[in-house]
């Protein structure tokens, strides 16, 4: 019963971060603003609803003793774990070719990158 | 032969976590660990040269992969909440105050700045844009950059963050 509710909230915790991130995507002016709640609220969200399924699949596991629940908990840590890299390095690389590309952030109130980027 | 050895024991342990409970030697099948073994000899003799290019061998040590591990769990952890519930509030009140600052932690190792810069950019309201490999420096934009930072040349690293010093765990880590 502990175990259900504490599921719950960390679904719960999981969809708030996502749907911040949605309503994020839609306020931020410019697309490096936007990358901040397009990339991290979710990784927060996805990180939630991972540890909401090894919740559960340990619960499962401790009634049953069936080893197969701690494969997929092995499974979901290696999903998530992948998911935080990949997650990362995109959004890196979607910053670096959009200021590559010339797109200068909106209301900045400093830009060290410009300073170097001049120099060149 | 050390960096094919150690290659093939990383493909081999990947091979082994994602076949686990197959059968009766441990958690594992005969035929699971033999097919293993041949896979990760493949994997490792096609992958070696990206995955351990060079000779330093100082990330072979186990202790360094707990720290990573316990990094990862405890203080990182910690600093990715409370910048999400951070930026939470700011996308509520819309109360943002965005630049790109420079940071230079000083890491020197390439495995370092990757983990330096993955952690930045997973923190939320810090996004990692452009690296510099050979002086070590990092351009993070920030969602909010504090007034005092503003007029600074180069940001110190410890705060950038709130609690922990990620770079001096990075530096235990990498370095």
């Amino acid at each position: 019963m502990a175990l259900d509710i504490l599921v719950v909230i960390c679904i719960g915790i999981g969809l708030l971060a996502i749907g911040l991130g949605v309503v994020g995507i839609l306020r931020f002016p410019d697309v490096y603003t936007r990358l901040h709640a397009e990339t991290k609220m979710t990784t927060l969200g996805a990180i939630f609803i991972c540890l909401a399924v090894i919740l559960t699949e340990g619960g499962v596991y401790l009634a049953t003793k069936d080893v197969g629940h701690i494969i997929l908990m092995l499974h979901t840590l290696l999903a998530l774990a992948a998911l935080g890299f990949t997650n990362a390095l995109s959004a890196h690389a979607i910053g670096r070719a959009a200021y590559r590309s010339g797109i200068r952030p909106e209301l900045s109130v400093v830009d060290r990158l410009k300073e170097v980027k001049s120099d060149d | 032969m050390i960096r094919y050895l150690l290659t093939f024991i990383c493909a081999f342990c990947t091979y082994l976590v994602l076949t686990a409970g197959s059968g009766e030697i441990g958690l594992w099948s005969a035929f699971e660990i033999g097919a293993g073994v041949i896979i990760a000899l493949v994997v490792a003799a096609a992958s070696t040269k990206w995955f351990c290019p060079s000779t330093d061998y100082r990330m072979a040590n186990p202790l360094r992969w707990i720290l990573l591990g316990i990094y990862i769990c405890i203080p990182f952890f910690l600093e990715i909440i409370r910048a999400n519930i951070d930026v939470a509030i700011r996308i509520i009140t819309g109360n943002i105050n965005p630049g790109i600052v420079k940071v230079n932690p000083g890491l020197k190792t390439g495995f370092g700045q990757l983990i330096f810069a993955s952690s930045v950019t997973l923190t939320p309201g810090t996004l990692t844009l452009e690296a510099n490999e050979k002086t070590g420096a990092f351009y993070i934009h920030m969602l909010s950059v504090p007034q005092d930072m503003v007029k600074k040349k180069t940001v110190d690293a410890a705060d950038i963050f709130s609690y922990f010093k990620i770079h001096e765990w990075v530096r235990r880590i990498a370095e």
